[in-house]
């Protein structure tokens, strides 16, 4: 028997309705004729707050509101690669081809496709027993990545039946167990997942292996780890969104799950657009068949932009479970905290800080919590992780925002734009002077191996020539530089070589908008060899300008744009102009 | 269910631009409702909230004159929406849609709710058809699509309405001929501003292509919640059923958003950001979001919102919700207005974030990306040594400073300052920056390839780059 209520009041994306007595809260509800989708919030007696998925005019009390039974949850299993689905999973796709352009109400597709077979390979036999982690079977999902068929968490038992290698589609039961107290339980390939419940894991290690960008400014100076978390806030127009996109196109993870929340549906067309002709830099492959995205557009309801970042973070535990590497990018949580303030406003809850509700900080801090590098569940004890980069959009700017705020309290990494910077196009505008990484220790062992046991301090070097010129640029703008010292207007030149030629990356151009670690590292060496060349000549008593002119620093401006395959050789080129230069400045 | 033409004459409390009814049943959330006042007059309103047997009404012809005792109120039934065919273009309408040029109503060939639907992200076209303007800031250095919403920052007394009647005029496709139309939209602007408006597309021609939709400043300032969805659900009838391509001018986004904060005042809502409903985002949102391309479809909606930043101050709730909604901005900038440059366009805090995809190679010039990085960034660094100058005077500069001085005037008073009565091609915009850049020494030039360089600095163009 169906157990249904009946609305009695309706604001917005927020419905109450009586006769709820026995639900519980997070359940899943349809609300009203038309059966809109919406989540229990708040429970008191018999009377049940929702919050509605999808727009709720014409809504009218004393329409019923049916109960599920089940929480808010995702699907899981093989064919959430290169899809595009809203915040609560429904697949963008699929609804254009039933209801044209526009978003309709009261639309249900599943997110998983019913019909498409899909080619599964057992791993265990009958009689096998396995516990919740372990591999039942593997189904090539795209060319290049193994799709494995875990036990889902909570079961274990002594495999009864599997399946022969053979086409199956996600309903059909691949493996049966028989479980404790003789239960027998079916294993389908689609599994679902409440989606504000962390998914189990074996344990979590330490995140110390970089999650490379190929972004010269993070890589070197603000690294990522795998498995860690990273917050980019900054201002209107500059440069989150790109930012997301080039770790989106360029990490080295297996799968990246990227959340539009309550952004631009262009920014989504975009991806779209870009995503399935850009290759993968591991595999060769479309980018878009790694990728999963969420799209709840700022245009799109309030409700659903709440549970799309829950929605993504589920996707993604779901692919590390399988033991892959999986980045999740959010642009913007600060849309998800305004969606949670619009819903408690509604609920006339308490308001704390900037009328974001008392809870923003914890549930912050739960979802940067499921990121992490770690074991998985199940014998194999497979390796994964999930890295969380989430953008932050303050109001006017201001860092002091509660948003940004407890987001800084929780992530180990923080990208600051300025919008200074993006005024005058020094992109990516991250800061270098408050932006911090809290896993550069941690990673520097990988860097030491890969590229050159210098690199530690070659990096130091640089980030000191770059404190050092913010000091003097204070003077210089009190007294004018004129009056310093030769050595301190070389340090100034120092520094402005190294904004051009490293800091500054150009995302839209073919070579620039990727740059592998030894190239970065190499570009850091030549950049330095100059600098200590310039400081002898300055000792013997060669004049900063006559340094300025030289011709090679043109070359140096350009230093980035030169293609992977020559650099090697362009590089030991311009070094040694480098060198003849500057013995022709300094009399022998 | 809901059942038509209820009414009930149980308003119980006038609050501002809301009203509250008791006694009511089976009333819908967004229901469209209409008021009798005592006098006789009709007024609209729409549900805010919906209980079993109360509910919430804004009005939009405000609340004036309406008492608890005598108005009535009808339950419709219908959400709101607006009745379109292709005669409602060179039509002049209110700022609720009613014929204000003595015209009869516009005979309904459609008649579609105003909210519309949110467009499926996934049936978006990538906007990419760089649309010339005429204007060297905007077409050289924050490029227009078609389909972008860009909107004007302004501020009071600066000459943006000048600007966007040029845009008007101006703004074509290269190599194409196409239907194109204009949607106004005034929110509580005077009427000095509409007529201007209206002198211009009549002058130039556009009027008989345009909707006009008008609520002034003496208009109810409610009805500023609606004008702006009736324009763009007009625009989306003209864009997507007609294959159109349509400019959406809404003129003054800050009279809107000062609308919705009196609303939320009214229902006591914990305000946000000085006194802003926290949902005011979301709100400007559904708006903006109207604008764009859809596969498939050959129209286009491109928006032009203006706003005028209280205070100048763009970190203002309003131009930063809006900016970060929009795809870039065009500021106005208060002391170039004052050295006399027209249009005083600030490019420095300007953007076009869809300016990558409708430039360049095959769709305005090969170098025009470079250019444009080039002339941002030695602009950047001229008005850097501008502020230093003020300070510690020329003594100390070097020679290539001082050049860069020189540019950054030069780039004001010949790049920007063109006038209004100046339309420059792309080419010509292109030609001027390359005149100013090679003011520089070659080797500054460092964000531009070596090849366009060599093709296309003015002196150069045959000799080589040493
Ligand atoms: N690395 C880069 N290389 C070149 N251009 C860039 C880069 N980063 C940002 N930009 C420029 O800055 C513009 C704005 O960037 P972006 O859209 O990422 O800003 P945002 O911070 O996401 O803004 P919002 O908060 O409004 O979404 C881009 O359209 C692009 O022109
Ligand atoms: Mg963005």
């Amino acid at each position: 028997m169906k157990k249904e209520g009946t609305i009695i009041k309706i604001t917005g994306p927020v419905v109450l309705a009586e006769n709820m007595r026995g639900s519980r809260i997070y359940e899943l509800v349809m609300v009203g004729k038309e059966q809109l989708i919406g989540e229990i919030i708040e429970l008191e007696r018999d009377t049940a707050t929702i919050q509605v998925y999808e727009e709720t005019s014409g809504v009218t009390p004393g329409e019923p509101v049916t109960r599920t039974g089940m929480p808010l949850s995702v699907e899981l299993g093989p064919g959430l690669l290169g899809q595009i689905y809203d915040g609560i999973q429904r697949p963008l796709t699929k609804i254009m081809d039933l209801v044209g352009d526009y978003i309709e109400r009261g639309i249900q597709v599943p997110a998983l496709d019913r019909e498409r077979r899909w080619e599964f390979t057992p791993e265990v036999s009958v009689g096998d027993v396995v516990g919740q982690g372990d591999i039942l079977g593997v189904v090539p999902e795209t060319k290049t990545l193994i799709h494995r068929v875990l036990v889902p968490p909570g079961l274990s038992g002594k495999v009864r039946e599997i399946a022969a290698k053979g086409t199956y589609t996600v309903e059909e039961t691949i493996a049966k167990l028989d479980a404790e107290e003789g239960a027998v339980v079916g294993i389908q390939m689609l599994q679902r997942w409440p989606v504000r419940e962390a998914r189990p894991y074996g344990k979590k290690l330490e995140p110390n292996v970089p999650l490379i960008t190929g972004q010269r400014v993070i890589d070197t100076f603000f690294p990522i780890a795998k498995g860690g978390t990273a917050a980019v806030p900054g201002p209107f127009g500059s440069g989150k969104t790109v930012v997301q996109q080039q770790l989106a196109k360029w990490v080295n993870a297996e799968i990246i799950v990227y959340v539009g929340c309550g952004e631009r549906g262009n920014e989504m067309a975009d991806v779209l657009r870009e995503f399935p002709a850009l290759e993968d830099p591991t595999t060769g492959e479309p980018l878009m068949n790694r990728t999963v995205l969420i799209a709840n557009t700022s245009n799109m309801p309030v409700a659903a932009r709440e549970a799309s970042v829950y929605t993504g973070i589920t996707i993604a535990e779901y692919y590390r479970d399988m033991g892959y590497d999986v980045a999740l990018m959010a642009d913007s949580t600060s849309r998800w905290a305004e969606a949670m303030r619009e819903i408690s406003g509604r609920l006339e809850e308490m308001p704390g800080e900037e009328g974001y509700p008392a809870y923003l900080a914890s549930r912050l801090a739960d979802f940067y919590e499921r990121s992490g590098r770690i074991i998985t569940t199940g014998r194999e004890e497979r390796m994964g992780s999930v890295s969380v980069i989430g953008a932050v959009s303050p109001p006017g700017g201001d860092f002091s925002e509660p948003v940004t705020q407890n987001t800084l309290r929780i992530v180990k990494v923080f990208w600051a734009l300025d919008a200074d910077l993006a005024n005058k196009r020094h992109f990516p505008a991250i800061n270098w002077l408050e932006s911090y990484s809290l896993y550069t220790d941690a990673v520097s062992d990988w860097w030491h191996e890969q590229a050159g046991d210098d690199w530690g301090e070659m990096r130091g070097e640089m980030m000191t020539l770059l404190q050092k010129e913010s000091e003097l640029q204070e003077i210089v703008q009190l007294v004018g530089a004129d009056v310093l010292p030769e050595h301190d207007k070389l340090v100034l030149l120092a520094a402005e070589i190294l904004k051009e030629s490293f800091l500054i990356q150009n995302a839209f151009h073919a070579v620039d908008t990727y740059c592998r670690p030894v190239k970065q590292y190499g570009i850091m060496k030549i950049l330095l060899t100059f600098y200590g060349l310039a400081s002898d000549a300055i000792a013997k008593g060669v004049p900063v300008e006559k340094i300025m002119a030289m011709p090679v620093r043109v070359k140096l401006a350009r230093i980035a744009v030169i293609p992977d395959a020559e650099y090697e050789g362009r590089f030991e080129e311009i070094k040694k102009n480098m060198e003849d230069e500057f013995r022709s400045l300094v009399p022998a | 269910m809901i059942s038509k033409n209820r009414e009930y004459a149980t308003v119980t409390k006038v609050s501002g631009p809301l009203i509250v009814v008791e006694g009511v049943s089976g009333v819908a959330y967004g229901e469209v409702t209409e008021i009798t006042m005592p006098s006789g007059e009709k007024r609209r309103g729409q549900v805010l909230e919906a209980r079993s047997n109360l509910a919430v009404v804004q009005v939009f012809g405000g609340t004036k004159d309406l008492d608890t005792d005598v108005t009535s109120i009808r339950f419709t039934g219908e959400t709101l929406k607006i009745s379109l065919s292709e005669e409602i273009l060179g039509r002049i309408l209110d700022g609720a849609a009613n014929p204000i040029d003595g015209g009869n109503p516009v005979i309904p060939e459609r008649v579609l709710d105003i909210h519309g639907y949110s467009i499926n992200p996934y049936a978006r076209e990538f906007p990419q058809d760089f649309i010339e303007t005429g204007i060297s800031t905007i077409d050289g250095m924050n490029t227009l699509v078609r389909g972008q919403k860009l909107p004007i920052f302004s501020g009071a007394g600066l000459p943006h309405n000048r600007l966007a009647a040029q845009i008007t005029k101006q703004a074509k496709v290269l190599g194409k001929e196409e239907e194109f139309a204009v949607v106004f939209a005034a929110m509580g602007i005077t009427h000095e501003e509409a007529n201007f408006f209206i002198k211009d597309f009549r002058d130039t021609g556009a009027l008989e292509r345009s909707v006009i939709f008008l609520n002034l400043a003496d208009d109810p300032v409610i009805e500023r919640f609606i004008t702006p969805r009736l324009a763009l659900t007009t625009a989306e009838f003209l864009a997507f059923e007609k294959e159109m391509h349509v400019l959406v001018i809404l003129t003054d986004m800050t009279n809107y958003c000062e609308a919705l904060r009196e609303i939320a005042a009214a229902r006591e809502e914990v305000p946000g950001r000085r006194g802003y409903p926290g949902y005011m985002y979301t709100d400007l949102a559904s708006i903006y979001e109207r604008a764009g391309r859809i596969k498939d479809k050959k129209g286009s909606i491109t928006q032009m919102p203006i706003l005028t930043m209280p205070d100048d101050d763009i970190t203002h709730p309003i131009p930063d919700l809006t900016g970060y909604i929009t795809e870039g901005q065009v500021v106005l900038s208060r002391d170039l207005h004052r050295k006399g440059i027209y249009p005083p366009i600030d490019v420095l805090p300007c953007l076009s974030r869809l300016m990558q995809g409708g430039i360049g190679k095959g769709r305005t010039r090969e170098d025009h990306p470079d250019v444009n990085d080039q002339l941002y960034s030695a602009y950047a660094e001229g008005r850097k040594l501008q502020s230093l100058v003020a300070v510690v005077g020329e003594e100390g500069l070097s020679d290539t400073d001082k050049k860069y001085l020189e540019f950054a005037d030069r780039f004001e008073s010949i790049f920007v300052n063109q006038g209004t009565g100046t339309r420059r091609s792309i080419e010509e915009t292109l030609a001027i920056a390359w005149d100013l850049l090679s003011m520089l020494p070659e080797s500054e030039l460092k964000r531009i390839d070596t090849e366009f360089i060599r093709k296309y600095r003015p002196h150069l163009k045959e000799g080589s780059i040493e």
